[in-house]
């Protein structure tokens, strides 16, 4: 695309059109224009420069006073005033490792239906249905979470598990105990269902891409559909479909109301996923309410959002620079 | 077994295991869309639309929670457009270099930012500082929300304008000013129209960042410097109440935002699709 450099329409040309005063007048609105412009591309940077600095400055008292062992501390007391990370930062982790974990082989299965087996005419509407179930508000999720899925997984699914998974040693661990319905598996699932649609989005358009003419060659000597999605399509998007995770995970971490509602909220760590936990964006949305202004507790939250900040920063910025290495021209 | 045989029923499975997992996603849109519908509606009546929320017991509606919404997300909307629509319109007719690079880069960041931090945000901001959670500051976390997205649209969208506009613009005279108002802008009107209306629907829905901004009010209340209530943020309180009534209420509003953001999101397709290839 042509770039326009500021000289680019003739000065002489200009000047033999109009007169003397409104070609000033022009070139001022001209000028103020640019400025408009530049300023808005500015205020872009400021905005996220301040959220920084005011996440920071916000929690730099509990920074203070509790170290860098806010980090790895797994006690959240507000009574005795001690606060720490570790149990949110483990719930935030971990929820969204098992939402990956659901959620990558699901959206590579649907997007090898709708870019090689779905027949043509059912492509576009099954592809909108995927997009509008990603255009849901998370409090939706959070909601049909909370009253239809976590009954189901105290009454089913749970008990189903533990039978199936709890003889083996160690695997059998994370299945066991009350199947209380709420907990780390269930914030997961959720999880798992709401970034599904996002990830199958972009892998759709990752699969799309692929030069016909490398799908054709494979095709040509023989290959079936599964062997060309394998052997061609995914090693050739394969950057972009990190990409496209990274992205996934990074909405996963930050998500807020669809695990509020379904991770059951306690400050504990145990070794079962159907236990309660907290991520950092659950804590922070739970306890703000009791947080009073100028509070040990909001710098605690505040120090929280600063960590959350920054594991999502580094996620997005490695899942950009994958995704789209040069966007310029 | 041939080994084309064996290579056949692999295809065949795989392909049986993608259609089961597409078939499970729709599945699942189809419940959580009949679980929202069906208990929305039953619960959905008049009063919904004309009470304000009331306290347990007395009935009420959801009318307040319904304006405190429409008026948020409207004052976000009309503060991010312009300065979404100048940063846009920066990076697609300037943009070149470091600097350009960093606010796409930046963008992109505030584009998929937690929104709950954006609450943060604005609560240190606006909040601790005025002392006061107000509908004001509920308006500027949604405009931090609409920005990115505005910024995007708009980018992409004039980089789909044929550079030839461009230059028959420049070659009869007309300043920068004048090309980008009065020819790319309209050019690229649908897609960035359908941006900001996907950006309307992703401010709608947001619960988090409101929670610490705007925080939630009982009655009515116009005064953007006061708490002013939101559809989200009552579902999120009505949902995990003890109050049947209440939870009802919750699954009304949550009817009433989802297809307000879908038809939002089916919108925004129509007003693109007589362009055909534009996105």
């Amino acid at each position: 695309m042509t770039a326009i450099s500021p000289n680019s329409a003739p000065p002489g040309v200009t000047t033999s059109l109009h007169q003397g005063a409104s070609q000033t007048s022009k070139q001022v609105k001209d000028k103020l224009f640019h400025y408009g412009l530049v300023g808005a591309a500015t205020l872009v940077l400021i905005i996220l420069g301040a959220i920084i600095v005011m996440l920071f400055k916000g929690g730099l008292p509990a920074l203070e006073t509790f170290g860098l062992g806010f980090f790895f501390s797994t006690e959240w007391n507000p009574v005795t005033e001690e606060y720490g990370a570790g149990v949110m930062l483990y719930g935030t982790l971990i929820t969204s490792v098992i939402a990956m974990i659901l959620a990558f082989p699901a959206s590579l299965g649907i997007a090898l239906f709708l870019t090689e087996v779905a027949p043509q005419s059912l492509r576009r509407p099954i592809g909108t249905a995927v997009q509008l179930l990603a255009a849901v508000p998370s409090i939706i999720y959070g909601m049909w979470g909370f009253f239809i899925v976590v009954p189901l997984m105290s009454g089913w699914v749970q008990p189903f598990l533990t039978t199936i998974f709890g003889p083996i040693p160690l695997i059998g661990e994370l299945f066991s105990g009350a199947p209380a319905g709420t907990g780390i598996l269930t914030a997961g699932l959720i999880l798992a269902l709401m970034i599904m649609p996002f990830i199958t989005a972009m892998f759709v358009e990752i699969f799309v891409s692929v030069p016909p003419v490398l799908k054709e060659a494979a095709y040509g000597v023989g290959a079936t559909t599964s062997e060309v999605f394998r052997a061609v399509t995914v090693p050739y998007g394969r950057t972009a479909i990190v990409g496209a995770v990274m992205l996934g995970l990074g909405r996963a971490l930050g998500e807020t109301m669809a695990v509020t509602f379904v991770i059951g909220n306690a400050n504990r760590i145990k070794s079962t996923l159907y236990a309660p936990g907290a991520s950092i964006a659950s804590t922070i949305a739970n306890e703000f309410p009791e947080a009073g202004p100028g509070s040990m507790k909001l710098h605690a939250l505040l120090e929280l959002g600063l960590a959350l900040f920054i594991i999502s920063f580094l996620v997005l910025a490695l899942a950009r620079f994958l995704v789209r290495p040069r966007m310029g021209d | 077994m041939t080994r084309l045989e064996r290579r056949l029923l692999t295809d065949r499975f795989i392909k049986v295991v993608a259609t089961s997992l597409a078939v499970l996603a729709i599945v699942l849109l189809a419940w959580i869309l009949w679980t929202v519908f069906y208990r929305g509606l039953t619960a959905l009546s008049f009063s919904v639309f004309t009470m304000p929320t009331e306290s347990p017991g007395r009935g009420g509606g959801l009318a307040n929670a319904i304006v405190g919404s429409l008026i948020q997300v409207l004052v976000g909307l009309v503060i991010a457009t312009p300065v979404g629509l100048f940063a846009g319109t920066y990076l697609s007719e300037l943009g070149r270099g470091r600097f350009a690079d960093a606010v796409r880069f930046i963008n992109d960041v505030l584009l998929s930012a937690p929104s709950i931090l954006i609450g943060l945000f604005v609560y240190e901001l606006l909040v601790k500082s005025t002392g006061a959670f107000s509908g004001f500051a509920g308006s500027i976390a949604l405009a931090v929300l609409i920005l990115p997205v505005v910024v995007r649209a708009t980018e992409d969208m004039l980089r789909l304008v044929p550079g030839s506009l461009r230059e028959a613009a420049f070659a009869l005279g007309a300043t920068r000013a004048q090309v980008v108002t009065s020819v790319l802008w309209r050019a690229a009107r649908a897609g960035i129209v359908t941006g900001i209306l996907l950006a309307v629907a992703r401010a709608a829905g947001e619960t988090a960042p409101l929670l610490f901004t705007s925080l939630g009010n009982l009655s009515w209340s116009f005064d953007m410097s006061k708490p002013m209530a939101s559809l989200p943020v009552t579902i999120y309180q009505y949902a995990g109440s003890p109050f049947d009534e209440w939870v009802a209420l919750a699954w009304a509003g949550a009817f009433l935002i989802t297809v307000g953001v879908l038809f939002l999101n089916i919108l925004s397709r129509v007003v693109l699709a007589p362009r055909g290839k534009a996105s």
